[in-house]
């Protein structure tokens, strides 16, 4: 047996001062014991950090800071949220079971890994799991996998919902490690694949996550999250959408969309917001933004299907949001 | 069929039926809604399942499985496992007891298994995820640990594991469950491309697993005498200690399997690799061992349906008269005893002036497909019923009438006459029900907000089997109670209940007066629950045995009293007594009766070989109704409505047997809409091989499921019932095909009916 040492730390500064070489921080655990229990991840000390940041404040701004330890389902209940932020508290409603959300916090669901099938499977070669092994996914069964944001060694979907909500309302990223705090952009915190599939976060080790913070963001208010997939509930997404919007006179003047399902990170749609700002808010014009965003994707066999599907799904949120 | 088949038949059309059980008609407890008497301890924890027994000294054992599909071992070193902590012992090929070949499964024999290769008697690797090792340790997670320290290298060999790419090599079996392969009638294909409206379509399913909650356990303690106690969580009490028994080369009297709960068996709670493992591993280490597969290993190392091609061709005329009926079929299969009977429904379902139906295997290197729920019947539904929806369409006609006008009078393969056949009847009322002349009439046409609404409806259907063997005991307590006790087996479905009913009714007991003992192989021996037989197995048999406490009670009868002198069929069970038929006021109690003993024993046994299905068409029936919405942006699929009226004989408890159709619809709405095995035929390994990645529906996914049942007695049948496990998963799949077509236009031959087959369809905008 795979033995670990455990330690429950008091406040980050601990946690940071106990994460040596093999360590790992445990919020909910909803990932990573899974991960212990297949040895895909074999942490030799597991630094509990769910006692630490729970809850969430105000900020001076007129945003929020939501603790890295607050559960999830304590963030989509928060009023400020579900007022504020709806697409939020939708997109973390819409994953995983209520059971799951009770125990996991926002930290770890920023830093949970892909359900990618060959990932999870020892025999299978996985360039994620054991860099340079090869990808099985790419000849292999890869419906959920991702089309943007892919490369030859890796094209796993990056599994949160609540994630993609925080990039479209450019959350930011507290962050304590040894060297000190720092705060990084959400949208830049999760890397894409390229020939590091391993390296999944610009984290450095030992580096903790203890906060994530919501800038003020009027537009929010008037905000959804879709999700699509192959069942009513407790799947993920083959693709989902965080999108606001705020359209004046019949033109789009602020629009924010974010994609979930379709890519390596949690995705933000720079290119279709780009093209609506300031183009008519109609169904025919979200949709070929929409498809501007995937012009780049990079589809195989069995999620060819992504790239027709998410534009619609796009379109159908703007106009859903313009009622 | 062979020659003793053919000569056993025509003698068994020559003779007489067995009378009309009388209690077909009771209602005092038979026939009520009762709750499950398990109920109260599986919902607050009280209830011992296999994997909740402990034993002093208990180690536990985990299985290495393979990494190639074919193959040998090159070379296996335990060394790194052997050293690891805790770790006891680790079994391979090199150092495992002898075992025998497990006999597999079939009606007759008393066979559990459905891989005829014992475990580690060889280097030869037959499937991926076959076990080739065994590690024994002093906790689960020392024995799952060091599991991944065993080494092997392996010689792997080109293997058979994609089904359609192997479709062009597929050959007749010897025969599908002792019925020929192939049936037919007629210039099929002349009369087919003759006729005025055709439907010629391929219709494909693909594996599917059995998904039961509960993980397979079994623990295993040898003692002294070359004593075997197994406990197990098993569907077939009585066979799998006979087949542990034959493996290990010991007496079966040497063996006691004990398996009090079960959740969840779905035809997969069988004997696999791991219970002789197990055994082994109990033997080697001399102590009591416990081997709980895996959710990936419930994948990998048992098997679940075979995946199908099926084309349908179907020619009728402009009345909807069917002319001709195709039902070519291809399973993906490794045993013949397991076929995977896509082609029975179609045997029995529609008159035709032509037909062949009949289906060929294609051999794989794969884990050996088992029965699964309605196996055959269930896939090869979806197929036949999608493509009679499909006639009705180009035809114009309800798919009702459709059905309707190709009734037949007789069994239309066999020639033999239905024992009963209400499958109109269900019809009828499921359409009442349902609300079927408010559907939506033209594809596409209905919409309800982003939802596009649609209607379908299909039969279910499933073949009568009782089997053979078997006996109980009745024991009548001082104090006046009933004891019934058999081996069976409970996997939730509610055989206690149903059982105490039952003895209640014949025993003319109240239901607190009766308990029912089972669950353990020291008890009289049972028939597996399998085929949706047991109830009917199990009625004849405590039948039986009532009959003979008649006998026995009638013996000890006061030589004043009303009773002495008289026949059984003098006699009847009533008011916790027996009561003389001709004066019913005269009786004796049961407590007189037993007297100064402390109870009074009688047992019974099944009366003859069920031959009543080779002489009549005995079938199941039924008719699903079901709405379903899909969403026009998306093609995401929802059934919101659903009513399944069942033709399936007498029901002893409607509540129950409601669960357990309320079950498989549940199971049906899974295989239409996202259950999907995949097997990735480079390495042949399952992918789909834990519960994230191989869908079946959750809570949210189903709705409200009306189920009612005509009720009505089979009179060839022990108290007119037939089995409710299975005949309602068949036509659920084919009934949402038809429902999502109706919604939509678009026609899914290709399960699962998932959101990219229908925007593919084009009918998402």
């Amino acid at each position: 047996m795979r033995e670990f040492s455990y330690a429950k730390a008091v406040d980050p500064e601990e946690a940071v001062r106990l994460a040596g070489t093999g360590a790992r921080y445990l919020g909910g655990g909803t990932n990573l014991v899974d991960l212990m229990r297949e040895e895909i991840e074999t942490p030799t000390a597991l630094i509990d950090v769910s006692g630490l940041a729970q809850g969430i404040t105000e900020t001076p701004g007129g945003g929020i800071e939501i603790g890295a330890a607050t559960s999830n389902t304590a963030v989509a209940a928060h009023p400020r949220v579900r007022h504020d932020y709806p697409m939020l508290a939708r997109a973390i409603v819409s994953g995983a079971s209520g059971q799951l959300r009770n125990m996991a916090t926002v930290g770890g669901n920023l830093l949970q890994r892909t359900r990618c099938a060959y990932f999870y499977d020892e025999a299978a070669r996985c360039n994620k799991r054991s860099p340079v092994s090869g990808c099985d996914a790419r000849e292999g069964f890869h419906r959920a996998h991702a089309v943007l944001g892919v490369s030859e060694q890796c094209i796993a979907t990056h599994p949160s919902d609540m994630c993609v909500a925080l990039v479209a309302l450019d959350a930011q990223v507290d962050i304590l490690g040894p060297a000190g705090a720092r705060a990084v952009p959400l949208e830049q915190l999760h890397r894409e694949p390229g020939d590091t599939p391993h390296l999944e976060t610009v984290l450095a080790p030992a580096e903790l996550i203890t906060a994530v913070r919501l800038p003020q963001a009027t537009v929010a208010a008037n905000s959804t999250y879709r999700k699509v997939r192959d069942r009513a509930s407790y799947a993920f997404a083959l693709v989902s959408v965080a999108a606001a919007l705020r359209v004046e006179d019949g033109t789009v003047s602020e629009v924010r969309i974010a994609l979930g399902g379709v890519a390596s990170r949690p995705w933000r749609a720079h290119l279709a917001e780009r093209e609506l700002l300031g183009a008519p808010a109609t169904a025919e014009s979200f949709r070929r933004a929409a498809e501007t965003e995937f012009r780049a994707a990079r589809p195989s066999r069995d999620n060819a299907f992504k790239v027709s599907l998410a534009p619609r799904v796009v379109a159908d949120v703007l106009e859903g949001l313009i009622r | 069929m062979n020659m003793v088949q053919r000569a056993t038949e025509a003698l068994n059309r020559t003779l007489p039926d067995r009378a009309v059980d009388p209690l077909s008609t009771a209602r005092r407890v038979v026939g009520q809604a009762v709750s499950r008497l398990d109920g109260p301890s599986k919902v607050t924890g009280g209830a011992t399942f296999t994997a909740d027994i402990d034993q002093p000294g208990l180690a536990y054992a985990s299985m290495v499985p393979s990494r190639v599909a074919s193959g040998r071992i090159r070379h296996i070193d335990v060394t790194r496992a052997a050293n690891a902590p805790g770790v006891i012992d680790v079994i391979t090929h090199h150092n495992a007891p002898a075992m025998d070949t497990p006999v597999l499964m079939t009606l007759t024999a008393k066979g559990c298994a459905f891989t005829d290769v014992a475990p580690l008697q060889d280097d030869v690797v037959r499937w991926n995820g076959q076990a080739v090792a065994v590690v024994v340790a002093e906790s689960q997670e020392c024995a799952d640990s060091a599991a991944r320290l065993v080494d092997v290298v392996y010689d792997a060999a080109p293997a058979r594991t994609s089904f359609r790419g192997l479709l062009s090599e597929a050959v007749f079996p010897a025969d599908v469950l002792g019925e020929p392969s192939e049936v037919s009638r007629g210039d099929v294909e002349d009369t087919l491309s003759q006729a005025a409206f055709v439907v010629d379509e391929v219709y494909t399913t693909p594996p599917h697993h059995h998904m039961a909650i509960e993980l397979h356990a079994t623990m295993a303690q040898w003692s002294p005498g070359d004593k075997l106690h197994v406990w197990d969580s098993t569907q077939a009490l009585g066979r799998t200690r006979h087949s542990i028994a034959h493996a290990v080369g010991v007496p079966e009297e040497n063996v006691t399997v004990t398996c009090r709960a079960v959740g969840g068996g779905f035809g997969n709670k069988t004997v696999w690799d791991h219970q002789l493992l197990c055994v082994a591993a109990a033997r080697v280490t001399g102590r009591p061992v416990r081997l709980v597969l895996r959710r990936q290993d419930v994948f990998r190392m048992t098997g679940g349906r075979a995946p199908t091609w099926q084309r349908v061709a179907l020619g009728a005329a402009p009345d909807g008269h069917l002319q001709a009926l195709v039902h070519d079929s291809v399973t993906g299969i490794v045993h013949e005893n397991s076929p995977e009977q896509v082609s029975v429904p179609a045997r029995h379902l529609y008159a035709s002036d032509t037909y062949r139906i009949g289906q060929k295997k294609v051999v794989l290197d794969v884990v050996p497909n088992a029965s699964m729920r309605a196996p055959g019947d269930s896939v090869g539904s979806f197929a036949l019923e999608s493509a009679i929806d499909e006639l009705a369409g180009h035809l114009g006609i309800d798919p009702i009438e459709l059905r309707s006008r190709n009734e037949p009078a007789v069994d239309p393969t066999e020639g033999t006459r239905f024992s009963k056949r209400h499958l109109m009847e269900a019809y009828r009322r499921g359409a009442e029900r349902f609300g079927w002349p408010d559907r939506n009439r033209v594809p596409g046409a209905r919409r309800d907000g982003r939802w596009l609404v649609g209607h379908g409806t299909a039969s279910a259907f499933y073949p009568y089997i009782r089997m053979p063997g078997g006996k109980a005991r009745i024991r009548i307590t001082a104090d006046g109670h009933a004891v019934v006790t058999a081996a069976a087996n409970d996997m939730g479905m509610g055989t206690e209940t149903v059982q105490v009913q039952h003895a209640a009714e014949r025993l003319g007991l109240p239901l607190d007066r009766v308990s029912f003992e089972f669950g353990d192989s020291t008890l009289p021996d049972s028939p597996i629950a399998a085929g949706s037989a047991q109830t009917a197995s199990l009625v004849i048999t405590v039948a039986q045995a009532a009959e003979e406490l008649k006998k026995v009670l009638l013996r000890r009868a006061p030589r004043h009293s009303a009773l002495h002198g008289l026949k059984p069929a003098d006699v009847v069970f009533r008011d916790g007594g027996l009561y003389r038929v001709s004066d019913p006021a005269q009786g004796v109690s049961f407590e007189t009766l037993v007297g100064e003993v402390r109870h009074v024993d009688a047992v019974g046994s099944s009366p003859m070989l069920p031959l009543e299905f080779m002489k009549y068409s005995m079938h199941g029936y039924g008719a699903h109704f079901c709405e379903v919405r899909v969403d026009a942006t998306t093609g995401e699929t929802r059934v919101s409505r659903w009513v399944a009226c069942i033709d399936a004989g007498r029901i002893i408890n409607p509540k129950t047997a409601a669960s357990q159709i309320r079950g498989a619809v549940i199971m049906g709405i899974g295989s239409a809409l996202m259950e999907e095995g995949l097997v990735d035929s480079r390495a042949g390994r399952t992918v789909t091989a834990s519960a994230a990645d191989y869908h079946m529906p959750v809570h949210a996914d189903v709705c409200d499921i009306d189920v009612s049942f005509l009720d009505i007695p089979d009179p060839l049948t022990p108290m007119g019932v037939h089995g409710v496990g299975e005949i309602g998963i068949v036509g659920v799949a084919a009934a949402i095909a038809n429902a999502v077509h109706n919604a939509t236009g678009v026609r899914v031959r290709d399960l699962p009916i998932t959101l990219d087959k229908i925007i593919d369809g084009g009918a998402a905008r």
